[in-house]
């Protein structure tokens, strides 16, 4: 049966990629759910804009003891205390982002370019600012997109070229989205993997730029 | 003769606050992290036309309940609530606040800045650097205006340094020198604002006596702190 992934289960697919030892930074959103999908027996260094790296899990409303308002990560959540963890300033922070110290970061996105350029600041029609996301899409080593693959109306966010404002150029590596794994390669988008339900011409219709085809290659989303 | 930095209220730490004057906020702008007393202080002393210079820009308050489970919350955006704001310069806003339909009336002036590029911008106002090249912002709106530069066959923009008249920064606890030590994340913004303003003003859960901090473990040294000022015992 043809299904879209929910939010949850885009995250799991997206946290498949963390390896041991991995540094990772979480966007704001459902990249944040991918700290609650981390596959067993891995260690993964969590780090967070506001000045922390290997802190714990997320603290929810039922740890309400636990909490700590000195310890908040950047999608303004709880965060628990963890041995081994590091805390210092901003600018050493976005050191480790803009230096290359960041293994892997996962964003959202409202579009992503045939080229990998991101668009996930501002929406038509938006004010406001842009984050930490910039500096995380051209520091980290690998940018994980975590999205729907169409808009509320049915439009494709994958397309030739942003029409949003731009967070990044070439910055993508992966997209994940409700319907398919999609990696961004020198010579174009490649389909890696679809969907339970979805073939890959389904896929390919609700997206602008042409997804090439590796047939052995495709297969259903990997959980 | 040594100079007391000690304040005895948060009004008399910004009382000399003057209109006109570029103020940096610290924090990240979540519970811990913001000093909430100062910005309290500063809406209430009333000074206009201030350029602020913070992360974020703050809900209001709405979501501090919410996320952190605290009925109130202090952040820059009531400096907006009571229009004392000219100019703002950081890198999230919220919406529906003060803030966004000020910016969006045309009211206040801002200027986004990736957060990244904003701490540095910060650091190197306070340590005495003309700019630097960074990678961030390269084609996108954040380069308008900027000169573009190849080092090493990598594109990227000047930014330059950033400072302030005042800075209103949180930390834990401060030694009568104004040495300060912070807990948890709440470094931020606060530890990179101190060396960029020309008054710097710490609001602090404790005052210590000097040598109760560990020399090794101080995060600020009393050289970037000017006014010292305790938070009182209720919160505010």
């Amino acid at each position: 049966m043809k299904q879209r992934l929910d939010e949850a289960t885009i995250a799991l697919r997206a946290a498949k990629e963390f390896e041991d030892g991995s540094v990772v930074n979480l966007g704001y959103g459902m990249p944040g759910l991918c700290a609650l999908h981390i596959p067993e027996g891995r260690r993964v260094i969590f780090h967070t804009e506001n000045g922390a790296l290997g802190f714990g899990r997320i603290l929810t409303e039922e740890d309400r003891d636990k909490w700590d308002i000195n310890l908040i990560n950047a999608s303004a959540q709880f965060v628990s205390w963890l041995p081994g963890m590091s805390l210092f300033d901003h600018a050493t922070s976005f050191g480790m982002i803009r230096g290359g110290h960041i293994d892997i970061t996962v964003l959202g996105g409202l579009q992503v370019s045939e080229k990998g350029d991101l668009a996930n600041w501002r929406a038509p029609g938006r004010s406001g600012g842009m984050g930490g996301g910039m500096d995380l899409a051209v520091g980290a080593k690998r940018v994980i997109i975590t999205m729907t693959h169409t808009t509320t109306d049915g439009k494709p966010k994958i397309v030739k070229q942003c029409t949003y404002p731009v967070t990044a150029q070439k910055c993508v590596d992966l997209i994940v989205t409700d319907i398919a794994v999609i990696e961004v390669t020198e010579d174009g988008l490649v389909l890696k993997e679809v969907a339970p339900g979805w073939t890959p011409k389904e896929v390919q219709e609700l997206a602008e730029p042409k997804l090439k085809m590796t047939k052995d290659l495709i297969k259903e989303i990997q959980l | 003769m040594p100079r007391n930095k000690l304040c005895n209220n948060f009004d008399e730490a910004v009382a000399d606050i003057r209109d006109g004057a570029v103020i940096m906020v610290g924090g990240f702008g979540v519970a811990g992290d913001t000093p909430q007393n100062l910005i309290l202080a500063l809406r209430n002393h009333g000074a206009r036309n201030l350029t602020i210079i913070t992360n974020s820009a703050g809900t209001g308050g709405k979501l501090a309940a919410k996320w952190w489970g605290m009925p109130y919350f202090a952040d820059p955006n009531l400096l907006a609530e009571n229009r004392q704001v000219k100019k703002l310069i950081c890198s999230i806003s919220f919406p529906d606040t003060a803030f966004e339909k000020a910016i969006l009336a045309g009211e206040v002036g801002v200027e986004w800045v990736p957060q990244g590029t904003l701490a540095e911008r910060i650091r190197a106002g306070g340590f005495g650097i003309g700019g630097f090249y960074t990678p961030t912002g390269v084609g996108t709106l954040v380069e308008e205006g900027k000169e573009k530069r190849i080092i090493n066959g990598k594109e990227y923009l000047l930014e330059l340094p950033l400072r302030g008249d005042y800075a209103l920064i949180k930390a834990y606890k401060a030694d009568k020198y104004g040495n300060l030590v912070y807990r948890g994340n709440t470094r931020s913004f606060n530890a990179v604002m101190a060396p960029a303003a020309k008054v710097t003003i710490a609001e602090v859960d404790e005052i210590v006596e000097v040598g109760e901090l560990e020399a090794e473990a101080i995060d600020t040294p009393e050289v970037f702190v000017h006014r010292v000022v305790k938070v009182a015992k209720e919160k505010p």
